[in-house]
This record gives C-alpha cells, sequence and structure tokens, in this order.
C-alpha cells in the first residue's frame, strides 16, 4: 500500500529536497502525485460537466478537516449550501456537523450575468474580504473555489476578472492555504478561459470518456512544478463512498516473492505443481466454455477459507447465488464460508461498468478486507466488454494491483480453445493451467495441462480431468497409438485392457489344466500299459508252466499206458515216438 | 420592461416620479474605486434622479458577512433594490449611460 517512493525514486529528484505535500485523502491520487498536492499552492482541477471536479474538491476539504486536522473553506459559484450538504452526505459525512466543529465553511453564491450591467472599473474585492474572514474563522489550511469560470462573462470585462483571479491565487498562496480551483474544460487550451496560465504549480485533468457505451472516467497530472509524478491517465471511479483513484502500485516490479506454497485444494494439481502454488503468484486457467475453470476457482478458495484464510472471488459472468448453486452441485457448499465472513464474492457483469471502473472497484474491494486468495472468474467476458488492448491493460493491472499486494490470485480466462488467444496475459502470470475439451467418440472429455510455472519444476503430464460429486479429480490418461484417451474411451481401454488379462489367464489357466488332463491321461495310459505289459508276461509264464505241465503229463500218461499195454520196457525210446506222432 | 420609450435626456425620469428607488452600494474601505463610486453616484443623482431615491453605503471591509448574505463579489456594485427586479450594477459608475441603462432610467441606445 505505501508504494509512494516507487515513483520518486524513479525521478532525479534529490532525496532530501521533497516538496511539503497536502494528502488529498484520495489514495490512488496521492500516490500519483507522490504525497497529495502542493502545500500552500493552488491547483486547478480541471474537468468536463459531470467530471467530478466538485466531488474532488470536497474530498479533498473533508479528508482536511477528518483526517489531518486542516479545516477548510469552501466557496462555490455553482451549487446552493443546500446541494453541496447532500453531496457531504454522499461522502458520509455531515457538512452541518462540520461546520458546527469549526472544520468547515461553505460560502455559496449565484451568478446570474442577465442582472449584472457592468458601469466603470470594479474588482473581486470582496471575495477577498469573505474569504479572508472565513479562512481566519475555521483557521483553514484548505481552500476550494468552484468553478471561477462563472465569473468571466458576467460582468463585462474578462481582462478585469483574469487579472483579479491571478491575483486571488497570488494572495491565497500568501496566505498559505493550499487550494483547489476548479475550471471548466476548453476547447482549447485546458480551461475554457485559461485559468491554467496563472495557477501555474500544479494541474489536474479530469477526463469523463464514453468508448462502446461504457463510461469510464479518467485522471491525469499534467503538471506538477517541483515534483515528480504520474504522467499517465489513471482510471478513477466516483462510488458510493466517493473518489477512487486507481493506486499505481506496480510501476517497478518490486514485490516480494514469498517461498512458502499454498494448496489450490486439488491435490494431485499440487503434486504436478511440485508441491502447490507460490504464496503471492498469480495463475491463470484458461480454456474454453464449460471445460471446469471455475470449478478450480472454488477448490481454490475453499481450502483457503478451510485454513481460515479470507478468499476474494470476484465473478464476471455469474450472480453468486447462481455460482453457489453450482458449485453444490460437485460437492462445495461455500455458504459457511460466506456468512462466516471468510469468503466474499461480488459479482457484477463485466459489460456493465467498462474495464477500468472495475479496476477501481477491485481496488476498494481489496482495501476493505485484504484477502490471501483471490479469483477474477471470468475475465473474457471483461474483455468483451470493451476494447481488446484496453481490457488487457486492465487485466494486467489488475493482477499487478493483487500481487503487489501479496495475494495469490487465479484469473479464470474464457479462451476460445487455442493457445495464443490468452498468450498476451500468458506472460503476467506465473502459472498456467489449460483445460481443453477433447471430442472423441461421440463425447467431450476434459485434460488439463501445465503450460508453464515459473519457479519450480512441474509434471509435463496431462491428466484428465474430472468433475465429482466431490469435486475435482484428476485421472492419468492414456497415451496410444491413436492419441490421447479420455473418459469412455480411456474407460474403455481400460476395460479392454483388463478383458485381454482375463483372457489370457484364462487361456493359460485352460492350457495347464489341459496339459495337466493329458498327463493325467498318459500317465494312465502308462499304468494301463504296463498292466497290459505285465498281464502278457504273466501269460507267457503261465503258457510255458502250462506246456511243461502237458509235457510230463503226456509222458506219465505214455509211460502209464505202455506198461498197461504190458509193451516192452522200452527196448528203444525210438519205438515210443511215433504212435505220440499219429494222435 | 413598462418603461415608455422616451430616450430624451432631462424629460426621461418623469416617468420615475411617484417610484420610490432604493439602492445600496457596496464598496471596500477607501479605496479609489470605491470612493469615484460614491462621488459618480451622488452626481448622477442630483443630475437624473432627483430626490426620490434612497442610498445606503455599505462597506463590506467592515462586514464582510454581508457580501456573502448579499451575494456581492465584485466591487464597487450598485444594487437596485426596489422597484424590482433586482438590478446589480458593477463598477465604479464612471460609465453614466451604461448606469442609467441598467437602472432603467434610459433605455439601451446600442443594445448593450
Amino acid at each position: 500500500m505505501k508504494k509512494d517512493a516507487t515513483l520518486a525514486d524513479l525521478m532525479d529528484a534529490p532525496a532530501g529536497e521533497v516538496l511539503p505535500k497536502a494528502p488529498t485523502g484520495i489514495t490512488g491520487l496521492d500516490q500519483i502525485t507522490t504525497g497529495g498536492l502542493p502545500l500552500g499552492r493552488v491547483t486547478l482541477v480541471a474537468g468536463g460537466a459531470g467530471s467530478g471536479k466538485t466531488l474532488l474538491g470536497l474530498e479533498f476539504l473533508v479528508a482536511g478537516a477528518r483526517e489531518y486536522g486542516e479545516p477548510g473553506v469552501l466557496m462555490t459559484f455553482e451549487e446552493s449550501e443546500e446541494k453541496v450538504a447532500l453531496n457531504v452526505r454522499s461522502l458520509g459525512f455531515d457538512l452541518d456537523e462540520l461546520k458546527r466543529n469549526g472544520l468547515l465553511d461553505v460560502l455559496s453564491f449565484q451568478v446570474d450575468p442577465a442582472e449584472i450591467f457592468a458601469a466603470g472599473e470594479f474588482d473581486f474585492e470582496p471575495v477577498f474580504a469573505i474569504l479572508d474572514d472565513a479562512i481566519r474563522r475555521v483557521g483553514a489550511k484548505r481552500v476550494v473555489l468552484d468553478t471561477m469560470e462563472v465569473l468571466f462573462g458576467a460582468f463585462g470585462d474578462n481582462s478585469t476578472v483574469r487579472a483579479e483571479l491571478s491575483r486571488l491565487a497570488r494572495w491565497l498562496e500568501d496566505r498559505g492555504v493550499t487550494s483547489i480551483v476548479t475550471g471548466e474544460r476548453g476547447d482549447h487550451g485546458l480551461t475554457r478561459h485559461a485559468i491554467e496560465e496563472y495557477v501555474t504549480d500544479c494541474v489536474i485533468v479530469l477526463d469523463h470518456r464514453v468508448s462502446e457505451e461504457i463510461s469510464t472516467r479518467r485522471l491525469r497530472v499534467v503538471k506538477y512544478r517541483g515534483s515528480a509524478h504520474g504522467t499517465n491517465e489513471y482510471p478513477f471511479l466516483i462510488s458510493a463512498n466517493g473518489f477512487v483513484v486507481l493506486p499505481v502500485t506496480s510501476i517497478a516490479l518490486d514485490y516480494e516473492a514469498p517461498e512458502d506454497r499454498i494448496s489450490t485444494g486439488i491435490d494431485r494439481l499440487d503434486h504436478m505443481l511440485g508441491g502447490g502454488l507460490f504464496r503471492g503468484s498469480t495463475l491463470m486457467v484458461s480454456g474454453s466454455a464449460g471445460t471446469g475453470k471455475t470449478s478450480i476457482s472454488a477448490h481454490l478458495v475453499h481450502s483457503a477459507c478451510l485454513r481460515g484464510e479470507r478468499a476474494l472471488l470476484i465473478l464476471f459472468d455469474e450472480s453468486p447465488d447462481q455460482f453457489l448453486r453450482n458449485m453444490r452441485s460437485i460437492g462445495f457448499d461455500l455458504r459457511p464460508q460466506v456468512e462466516a465472513g471468510l469468503l466474499r464474492i461480488w459479482a457484477a457483469r463485466a459489460s456493465a461498468l467498462g474495464p477500468e471502473t472495475h479496476l477501481a472497484m477491485l481496488a476498494r474491494l481489496i482495501e476493505d478486507e485484504p484477502p490471501s486468495v483471490a479469483v477474477l472468474d471470468g475475465i473474457a467476458g471483461l474483455a468483451a466488454g470493451a476494447l481488446a488492448p484496453e481490457a488487457l491493460s486492465v487485466v494486467a493491472r489488475q493482477l499487478d494491483l493483487l500481487r503487489a499486494r501479496g495475494i495469490t490470485t487465479l484469473v479464470t480466462v474464457l479462451s476460445p480453445g487455442d493457445e495464443t488467444s490468452t498468450v498476451s496475459v500468458s506472460s503476467m502470470v506465473d502459472t498456467w493451467l489449460l483445460l481443453r475439451n477433447v471430442e472423441a467418440n461421440g463425447e467431450r472429455n476434459r485434460l488439463l495441462f501445465v503450460l508453464k510455472s515459473r519457479g519450480t519444476s512441474h509434471s509435463n503430464q496431462v491428466r484428465e480431468f474430472v468433475l465429482t460429486g466431490h469435486g475435482v479429480d484428476l485421472v492419468d490418461v492414456y497415451v496410444g497409438a491413436a492419441g490421447v484417451l479420455a473418459g469412455s474411451a480411456r474407460l474403455a481401454q481400460q476395460a479392454a485392457e483388463r478383458n485381454a488379462e482375463v483372457r489370457q489367464d484364462d487361456d493359460l489357466s485352460h492350457r495347464r489344466r489341459e496339459l495337466r488332463r493329458n498327463v493325467i491321461e498318459r500317465e494312465a495310459h502308462l499304468v494301463a500299459v504296463q498292466d497290459q505289459l505285465d498281464a502278457e508276461r504273466a501269460e507267457i509264464d503261465r503258457i510255458d508252466l502250462r506246456e511243461r505241465h502237458q509235457a510230463a503229463d503226456t509222458e506219465r500218461d505214455r509211460s502209464a499206458m505202455a506198461s498197461r499195454r504190458w509193451a516192452d520196457a522200452a527196448p528203444s525210446n525210438g519205438g515210443n515216438s511215433e504212435p505220440a506222432t499219429n494222435r | 420592461m413598462s418603461q415608455p420609450p422616451t430616450a430624451d435626456h432631462g424629460t426621461g425620469n418623469d416617468a420615475d416620479t411617484g417610484r420610490a428607488l432604493n439602492l445600496c452600494l457596496y464598496v471596500t474601505g477607501q479605496s479609489p474605486k470605491s470612493l469615484r463610486a460614491i462621488e459618480n453616484l451622488r452626481r448622477v443623482c442630483e443630475e437624473h434622479l432627483g430626490d426620490q431615491c434612497q442610498i445606503e453605503v455599505v462597506d463590506l471591509l467592515k462586514d464582510p458577512r454581508r457580501a456573502a448574505d448579499d451575494q456581492i463579489l465584485a466591487v464597487p456594485m450598485l444594487v437596485r433594490k426596489l422597484p424590482g427586479p433586482i438590478r446589480k450594477i458593477v463598477g465604479d459608475l464612471s460609465n453614466t449611460d451604461n448606469l442609467l441603462v441598467g437602472l432603467e432610467i434610459r433605455e439601451s441606445d446600442t443594445g448593450q
């Protein structure tokens, strides 16, 4: 927040010789002017009708009265005191109270050129007298003269008016009061009546432009004698709480880079990123519609809230209720966190406000309650709402704003699908996740890639991104000859592989069984053959035996027969054989 | 506005007969312009307005709040309070013609 020094450092202004300043109480403006308006000098605030000149002056006075102990005097030529009171109330302060406490005096004049006739020389001595009186009474250190320009033309002789205003400016400086003089923007030069020629110390121009039907207010410090100042046009916003100029926090890239990491809320994603996101870093998730960018947001804010840290969620294309409902469908009930004040959801259609107004809004939100994690969901909506380069610079500044405050940021970007469309933003982020829809086999599946992650080793693997009833799941994908497989193709592949395994198992056991059966068969066969062999051997033996028995029997029979026939007692055996062969 | 279109000197002021003229001259102290204005007004009164006119001279240096209350930004400032509507003539009143036109004593010759 206190980056005031960065600008001064850039300039060659000697450090010791700093011009004393009167802070305006408008944070961004004080940063641009490195401290405020030149103390004791006159500042011209020029701008067209409705550009916020009067409000700037009022804030300067109210801040002086309330915060810096510097009472003020407002001299207005345009508005009645009632109207001024109304404006002060819109800043949240009570004019009557300020007046009662002697902190502010309002002098209101109506100038009607129609009722004034010029008849000779004149001067503005009463203005001096009134101011002198009022400054004395409240002890004013600040004076605002709201549109002195109405004095031109009203008195006929403009050269006298010019001389008198010049004298008034010097007089205010002599009094040592810090003053703002407002002037109407002119066609040639800064103001219609060239007030800038004699109010020479500091000139601020307010601009109110409408581009593509979106109004943007801008502020520029045209001149600041003796002081460094930002010369760009800075967007500003007139909000319910007054003037908000977008702070210039990151003119230099000087923010810290913490080493500790925080979880994205998705374990496997943390793992892919080498242990989580660096605190204060910026993560971009890009992808086309419906790739699940917002669910990553939900994870991040949810995990932050679980750690007891504050989270800010800015929705560019959803209402908070819609978001809460959608996230419930994937298992996140963020309502308790919202009720506990940890999660703040802010939604606004990008196209309704204009990118720079968004920027100012963001600045305000961050300043109110600094979160540790912020999510900008749906940045492309922002880009669509305005001219692209303008939106881009706004996104860059938003990211810088968050980074400078050490807020871990997630930006989700709707991109038509290709990586180049978001490439200009990518240089501003530390980590870039790409979600891509892959269409195959009649279905769309989400794939997650880590395209870059500064300062950390990270996975080069593609993961399938699956939304479940309990949030995001990252699943390994199959990479094969047909490319990356995801979704049901992955499931089919998984099933097929499982099948193949089962089938192979079956085949083997089948074969084993078969072989075993064969072995058993063969063994049985072997046994049978052996049996047969044995049986046949036994048969042979039996036959032999029987044969021997028969021969013996026959011999016995023959001798028995011979003895019966009373034959010779076998004089020769040759005679015995004949009868046997005759049988 | 209700003035008859008599543009002649001398006779023109007859139109105001019977109507009180209530004037207030705001000055700041004894500045040369203030003194000139007072002198010029006195002269014009004598020459053109007769004695029906009441003149109040206010010194804003003595009473600056009066300037805010009466909405006086420049001096010398002559305000015609009556008859209405309010007319304001700024300057040291050295331009008598403009003064008379401003007070509607005389019609404008040049259309201002």
